[in-house]
C-alpha cells in the first residue's frame, strides 16, 4: 500500500523515538516499503554536529543502524534550515515531496495547553501534505 | 579534506563543511552548559549561567535606575562623559584601524576565503541579504538623521569658529566655513557621511566577519565568545566567555529598549503632527506595545517568514521614498551634490578621522566619539545578525557588500534627504525643516513637496517597521547568545526576549529620565567593546591565515 515512509527524527532526542521506530518498522515490513529518515539541522554549529556534514553522517549512521535493527531498507535525508524552530512545518512538507514519500509516521507529544496556540508539526503535516500521516503518541 | 562518504569508519573525525576549512579542535560540545526544561506549556533550552545573569542584571539595572533616579543619572552621565571625552582618541584611532583592516582584507589573498568552506553556497540572495543588513544596522537612524545631520553641520560650519580661552566652543567640524555657503555644504555633507559611511560599517563588518568565520569555518557556536578562541583558548567556555556574552546581551537589550523608548516618543511627535494624536505617555506606551506586538509576530514567524519579509518590505518602501524625493525634489542639484559630497568626503576623510591634536573638540567628542561609541555598542547585535545571514560569501565579497555598498547607499540617502532640505533653506528660503525638532524635520521637509500626506504616512510606516526589524532581529540575537549559540532553541524563548525588551522600554519611558541615563550607560559599553573589536581583528587574522594554509595543503 505504501512504498516510501518518511520518518522525521530528532537526533538529540533519540530516546523518545522507540515506540515510533517499532511502529514504522512494522509498517515498512508489512508494506514492503523503504523508510527514509529525515533530520533537520542548521548551518551554524549545533549540538548534533559542528558542521551540517557531521550531522549528515550521524543521520546516515542512524538510518543504517535502524535498517539493521528493523530489517527493512532505509535511507536518510538531511534538511538544512535557516530557522528550524519556526520553519519545521514547511521543511517537513518540502521533504515529503522531495523524497516522494506516501506515508509519514512520526512521534508526537500528548496534546497540551500550547497546542491551542500553535499546533504540532504532525498536525500541520496532516492538514497540508499529500501523504498519509500517522502520529504516534509517546 | 575528509571523505564525506557514509562510511561508518570515518565518523570519528569531524567532516569539513562544504569543501575545505580548518576546523578548530576543542572538546567543548555545543549545548553542554545548557539547561533544558519547561515552564508550564513552554519549553526552554538556555545557557547556564549566561541567560540568568543577563536577565537578572538587566532587571537589577532597571530597578537601580527607578529607585535612585538622580544618583543613577549622575553616575551614568558622568560615565558617558568620561568615556566619550576621555577616550575620544581611542575610539577614533580604533575605528580607523577597523576601516584599514577591512580594506586590507579586500585586497589581500585572505579575501579569497569563503565563509562556510570553499564549496559553500550563499544562504540568501543579494536583495534579501542587503535588506536585512540595512534593517538591522542603521534603518531608524537614517530616518531621523538623514535630514537633520547635514543641516546641523551645515549651520555650525556656516557660523564659523568661536573660541574661549583658546578652546573652541563652536560645534563646527574641522576649521568650519565661516560665511561660505558652498564650502559649508561640502563640509556639512562630508562630516555627515563620515559618521554614516565607512567607519560604522567597518565596525559591523569586523564583528560579523569574526563570528561568521569562527562559526561556519571553525565549527564553534554562534556566540560572541567564539571569536576569542584563538586568544583565550578553551578558557572562553568558562567565565571569560560568560562575561563577554553577558556584556553583549546587556548592550543589545538596553540598546534596543532605549531606542524603542526614544523611537516611540519620536513616532508620537510625527503622528501628532500628521493626525493630531495626543502626545503623552499613554500614546507612547501604546506605540511600544504595538511595535513589540508586530515584532513578536515576526519572531514567531521566524527568520525567513518574518524578519526577512519585513526587511524587504522596508527596503522597498525606503527605496520608493528615496526615488520620490530625488525625482520630485531638486533632481539636478542632488545629482551634482552626490558627486560633490563624495569628493568632499574623500577630501576631508583624513582630517576628520585624525584621532589626536584636533581643534574642533566639540565636534570630535560630541559627534564623532559619541557616534563611534554608539555604533560599537550596537556592533555585537548587528554583527551577530549579519553573521547569521552571510554564510557562503567569500571574505572579499562580504567586506565589499558590508562595507562599501552600504557606505555608498548612505552617501546617496544623506545626499537626497539632507540635500533637499539644504536646497530648501538655501534656494527657497524655507526654514521650517531647519527649525523643527529632530523628529519632525523629515515631515517638515516632505510637507512642501507634492503628495505630502502620502509620503509622510510612508515615513511614519518606515519608522515603525524599522523599529520592528531592529526589535525582532535583536530578539533572535539575544536568544541565540543566551542559548549558548543554538539557533534552534524553543520559540517561546525568543518571544520572552521580545516582550522583555518592550517591557523594559515601557518601564524606562514612564520613569523620570530613565531612558536618558540608561542610554548613556549603553553607549559607555562601547569602550570595553572597542577592546573586544581590536582583539577580534587579531583573531580574524589568525583564523584566516589558518584557513589559507588548509586550502593550500588541500590543493
Amino acid at each position: 500500500m505504501f512504498k516510501k515512509i518518511l520518518s522525521p527524527v530528532d537526533l538529540a532526542h533519540v530516546d523518545k523515538l522507540a515506540k515510533a521506530m517499532t511502529v514504522t518498522g512494522d509498517l515498512a515490513r508489512s508494506n514492503g516499503a523503504e523508510i527514509c529518515f529525515v533530520g533537520v539541522t542548521v548551518s551554524t554549529p549545533s549540538e548534533m554536529g559542528r558542521t551540517p556534514e557531521e550531522f549528515n553522517q550521524k543521520l546516515e549512521k542512524f538510518a543504517a543502524e535502524q535498517g539493521a535493527i528493523l530489517g527493512v531498507p532505509t535511507s536518510s535525508h538531511m534538511i538544512v534550515s535557516h530557522d528550524p524552530a519556526t520553519q519545521m512545518n514547511q521543511n517537513l512538507e518540502d521533504a515529503v515531496s522531495e523524497i516522494g514519500a506516501d506515508l509519514v509516521v512520526m512521534a508526537t507529544h500528548p496534546p497540551g495547553v500550547s497546542d491551542y496556540f500553535w499546533s504540532g508539526h504532525g498536525a500541520h503535516l496532516a492538514a497540508h501534505s499529500k501523504a498519509s500521516v500517522m502520529l504516534i503518541r509517546g | 579534506m575528509v571523505d564525506q562518504s557514509p562510511n561508518t569508519e570515518e565518523l570519528e573525525g569531524i567532516p569539513s563543511p562544504d569543501g575545505t576549512t580548518q576546523l578548530i579542535e576543542t572538546d567543548y560540545e555545543i549545548g553542554e552548559d545548557n539547561v533544558e526544561g519547561s515552564v508550564g506549556p513552554f519549553g526552554f533550552d538556555i545557557h547556564n549561567p549566561v541567560f540568568l545573569i543577563s536577565g537578572m542584571s538587566i532587571v537589577a539595572f532597571v530597578f537601580y535606575t527607578l529607585a535612585l533616579p538622580e544618583q543613577s543619572n549622575a553616575l551614568f552621565s558622568w560615565l558617558f562623559g568620561a568615556v566619550t571625552k576621555g577616550f575620544d582618541w581611542f575610539f577614533l584611532g580604533a575605528a580607523n584601524i577597523f576601516v584599514l583592516f577591512c580594506i586590507a582584507l579586500i585586497v589581500t589573498p585572505w579575501g579569497n576565503v569563503r565563509l562556510g568552506g570553499t564549496e559553500a553556497t550563499p544562504d540568501y540572495s543579494y536583495i534579501g541579504w542587503f535588506a536585512m543588513l540595512f534593517a538591522a544596522g542603521m534603518g531608524i537612524g537614517l530616518m531621523f538623521y538623514g535630514v537633520s545631520e547635514p543641516m546641523s553641520h551645515f549651520s555650525s560650519s556656516l557660523g564659523g569658529t568661536a573660541a574661549e580661552n583658546g578652546v573652541r566652543t563652536d560645534w563646527a567640524p574641522l576649521g568650519a566655513a565661516s560665511g561660505d555657503q558652498d564650502a559649508a555644504v561640502r563640509l556639512g555633507m562630508a562630516a555627515t557621511i563620515f559618521h554614516w559611511g565607512l567607519h560604522p560599517w567597518a565596525i559591523y563588518a569586523i564583528v560579523a566577519l569574526s563570528l561568521a568565520l569562527f562559526s561556519y569555518n571553525k565549527g564553534l557556536p554562534l556566540t560572541i565568545r567564539s571569536a576569542f578562541y584563538p586568544i583565550f583558548g578553551d578558557a572562553v567556555w568558562g567565565w571569560v566567555g560568560h562575561i563577554i556574552d553577558t556584556l553583549a546581551v546587556f548592550a543589545t537589550l538596553f540598546g534596543l529598549a532605549t531606542s524603542l523608548g526614544f523611537g516611540a516618543t519620536q513616532a508620537n511627535a510625527g503622528l501628532n503632527e500628521l493626525f493630531g494624536l495626543p502626545v503623552g505617555s499613554t500614546t507612547e506606551v501604546v506605540l511600544i506595545s504595538v511595535i513589540t506586538a508586530i515584532a513578536l509576530v515576526s519572531v514567531l514567524r521566524g527568520l525567513d517568514g518574518g524578519v526577512k519579509v519585513l526587511s524587504e518590505i522596508n527596503m522597498g518602501l525606503a527605496f520608493l521614498l528615496l526615488i520620490f524625493v530625488l525625482l520630485v525634489g531638486p533632481t539636478i542639484y542632488l545629482v551634482k551634490l552626490f558627486f560633490t559630497s563624495l569628493g568632499a568626503y574623500l577630501q576631508y576623510l583624513p582630517a576628520l578621522s585624525n584621532p589626536v591634536g584636533r581643534e574642533d573638540v566639540n565636534f570630535m567628542q560630541g559627534w564623532t566619539s559619541f557616534y563611534w561609541a554608539w555604533w560599537i555598542s550596537w556592533s555585537p547585535f548587528v554583527g551577530m545578525f549579519i553573521a547569521r545571514v552571510s554564510r557562503g560569501r567569500t571574505v572579499r565579497e562580504f567586506i565589499i557588500c558590508v562595507l562599501l555598498i552600504p557606505s555608498m547607499v548612505c552617501v546617496l540617502w544623506m545626499t537626497v534627504f539632507g540635500g533637499t532640505a539644504l536646497h530648501q533653506v538655501i534656494n527657497d528660503g524655507y526654514t521650517l525643516a531647519q527649525e523643527a525638532t529632530l523628529e519632525l524635520k523629515l515631515f517638515k521637509m516632505l510637507d512642501v513637496m507634492p503628495l505630502a500626506g502620502i509620503t509622510s504616512l510612508v515615513g511614519i510606516m518606515l519608522v515603525v517597521v524599522f523599529f520592528v526589524t531592529s526589535s525582532d532581529s535583536g530578539s533572535l540575537v539575544i536568544d541565540t547568545i543566551t542559548a549558548g549559540g543554538k539557533i534552534d532553541a524553543p520559540v517561546p524563548q525568543r518571544a520572552f526576549w521580545c516582550i522583555f525588551e518592550g517591557a523594559v522600554a515601557i518601564v524606562l519611558l514612564l520613569s523620570a529620565g530613565g531612558l536618558q541615563s540608561l542610554q548613556s550607560m549603553v553607549i559607555s559599553t562601547g569602550l570595553p567593546f572597542t577592546v573586544v573589536l581590536l582583539l577580534m581583528c587579531i583573531a580574524i587574522g589568525k583564523g584566516l591565515s589558518s584557513e589559507r594554509r588548509s586550502i593550500k595543503d588541500a590543493a
